[in-house]
């Protein structure tokens, strides 16, 4: 509950960047550089280093991270439940398509989402489809999982014996016996993904200077960290917030979805 | 009244199920087959019920699922109406299932909790070509009518239902395309025993009234006396005695016929009877014992059963024993009062 309040929070901050940031993001003001977070409409989170002011900074960049998330998140329902429910449905596509699995997830995810991210080129969705990449076989796996199971209930061999065609028995049959656990792990691959885009961003891979992103904000704040610590631990506290918020809310949504309670209430 | 009648409804030809054992990373290479069906015949007249009996893993279930094509037979021949069903294209085999339904055993994975009951019911049609419409859900008012329970649960979900009005569901789905043979796969078996008798009862009515024929597949063999024409029993993947019922049940050749006849409890606690107890476990069907497959546990093996496999012989008419002893086991009912 707390968690979808935290998540509820950000997207609000997202959704109404226009009107609760105080002026555009980008706007640069020299002799307004450094200021300090005060109790002040404008200067609530104070200014960068260039004299941009960071609540309006903050918002925008979490439209960037949520948009990012979301992306992810949707690539993710669509491709990694699409192979997820092959790969557990046609039995023989099973191996080769779980080992290619195996061979993207040996790596380590950010190693993997750097890679792509650098071999593509620096951009909004270079970061959608690098962190994609590396959390589809994820998400495929938990589908396939689920898909295994529910494939050797009785419904399905009566869905069978009644002709029922692949597609049919898949789409109506079972994957909405497979949602539970696909929804508690696509809040957790947004979370990663809001925190992958900042590593990214933070590297200089992510979205280009002229779109505010968190990770970002952290990179160029980090040379003043001594003089104006709050240009990184702002942001720092936006990504916290969100991914912290996420992960609480699939906790949440795990013991509310718990798949052996469904079970047994049917 | 079996093999008098004219041309049988199903009629299976040395039906065999052999389930390969791989092992092997790259390459998978066969290193035994689980033999769970092994060249079984049978044929069902129209209207009539087969018994088919036997332990937990002999392959019944596997049997009745190869009729209905769900498992694709090693080799052998399923015919339903004159129509050899293994050879059908997907095409034809969507039309053929309109006419051979299943029941489960379980209630509660054989619904998708998904669906309202609506949805299931008529699942079957939809896969025919139908469209959604309130003549369906008449259809599925009427289905669940014709299975005892109210028209007006067509929106409820599995959840909502006892175990017993589930499998009510799962009959009124089997029925909705009007089969003619349905086999009924343990379908009373997860059932308390006085929902047993409803369902058992409802099956009798149900078969009266549209002339279906059933392969009803049991272990319990006090239901299956009750409700079948003729019993088959099965043992490791073969059927080793098939008989109508009164001679099957009165005077039964085979030794594990017999055995399984004995194992029934008879509310009479002063009633001696011969027993002829099983010892040893079921043999693997991956590797199942030389000659006769019962020869390892039957009372009556002799060196021709560990070697030379038991032929079907019609031991009597309509009565076919696969022993190489019928003619010296006597045939004593173990059911038959004795003092």
């Amino acid at each position: 509950m707390i968690g979808l309040v935290m998540f509820s929070f950000v997207v609000a901050l997202a959704v109404f960047a226009w009107w609760i940031a105080p002026n555009d993001p980008n706007r640069t003001a020299i002799r307004m550089r450094f200021r300090p977070p005060q109790l002040d409409r404008v200067l609530l989170l104070g200014t960068d280093n260039l004299g941009r002011n960071m609540l309006s900074r903050i918002v925008h960049g979490a439209q960037l991270s949520l948009l990012i998330g979301l992306g992810v998140v949707l690539l993710n329902s669509v491709f990694g439940v699409l192979l997820g429910a092959v790969a557990g449905y046609f039995r023989k596509l099973d191996g080769p398509m779980m080992r290619l699995a195996d061979a993207l997830m040996a790596f380590p995810s950010i190693l993997l989402a750097i890679g792509i991210a650098a071999a593509l080129g620096p951009s909004a969705w270079t970061a959608v489809i690098a962190l994609s990449v590396v959390y589809i076989p994820r998400t495929a796996r938990i589908v396939r999982a689920s898909v295994l199971v529910v494939r050797e209930m009785e419904f399905v061999q009566a869905a069978r014996a009644s002709g029922a065609g692949h597609w049919r028995i898949i789409s109506r049959h079972i994957m909405p016996n497979c949602m539970a656990p696909l929804i508690v792990q696509l809040s957790f691959i947004f979370a990663y993904a809001v925190l992958s885009e900042a590593v990214l961003s933070f590297l200089g891979l992510g979205a280009p200077p002229s779109i505010p992103s968190w990770g970002t904000m952290i990179s160029e704040g980090r040379t003043y960290i001594r003089e104006a610590s709050w240009l990184t631990i702002v942001p720092g506290c936006a990504i916290a917030l969100t991914v912290l918020g996420l992960n609480l809310m699939g906790d949440g949504l795990r013991d509310v979805l718990d798949p052996r309670l469904k079970i047994e209430q049917g | 009244m079996s093999a008098t009648s004219p041309a049988p409804l199903l009629r299976v030809e040395n039906l065999t199920k052999h389930f390969p054992i791989t092992a092997g990373f790259f390459v998978k290479r066969e290193v035994g087959r689980v033999r769970a069906v092994d060249d079984v015949s049978f044929h069902i007249a129209q209207g009539e019920t087969l018994g088919l009996v036997g332990e937990s893993g002999c392959g019944k279930s596997t049997t009745g699922r190869l009729v209905l094509r769900l498992i694709e037979p090693t080799s052998g021949k399923v015919e339903i109406e004159g129509r050899d069903i293994l050879s059908s294209t997907p095409a034809e085999m969507r039309e053929l299932r309109k006419g051979m339904q299943i029941v489960f055993q379980d209630p509660y994975s054989s619904l998708n909790p998904r669906m309202t009951v609506e949805e299931i019911i008529l699942e079957p049609l939809y896969v025919q070509g139908a469209r959604p419409g309130p003549e369906m859900t008449r259809r599925a008012r009427k289905l669940l009518e014709t299975v005892g329970l109210s028209p007006n649960h067509v929106v409820r979900y599995p959840h909502e239902f006892s175990g017993g009005q589930r499998q009510r569901i799962g009959i009124a789905r089997a029925l909705a395309p009007q089969p003619r043979f349905v086999v009924c796969d343990e379908a009373v078996s997860a059932l308390d025993v006085s929902v047993q008798a409803q369902i058992v009862n409802l099956l009798q009515d149900l078969q009266e009234e549209f002339r279906l024929s059933y392969l009803f597949i049991a272990h319990d063999l006090a239901v299956v006396k009750h409700i079948s024409d003729r019993v088959a029993v099965m043992y490791l993947g073969k059927i080793v005695e098939q008989a109508d019922k009164a001679s099957l049940y009165a005077s039964p050749r085979h030794p594990y016929t017999q055995a399984l006849l004995a194992s029934i409890p008879v509310p009479n606690p002063r009633l001696r009877r011969p027993r002829a107890r099983l010892t040893g476990d079921v043999p693997s069907a991956m590797a199942p014992p030389a000659g006769c497959r019962f020869n390892t546990r039957c009372p009556h093996a002799t060196d021709l059963c560990r070697t030379v496999e038991p032929p079907a012989i019609e031991a009597a008419p309509g009565h076919v024993v696969a022993c190489h002893h019928v003619a010296s086991i006597p045939a004593v009912s173990p059911l038959a009062p004795q003092r």
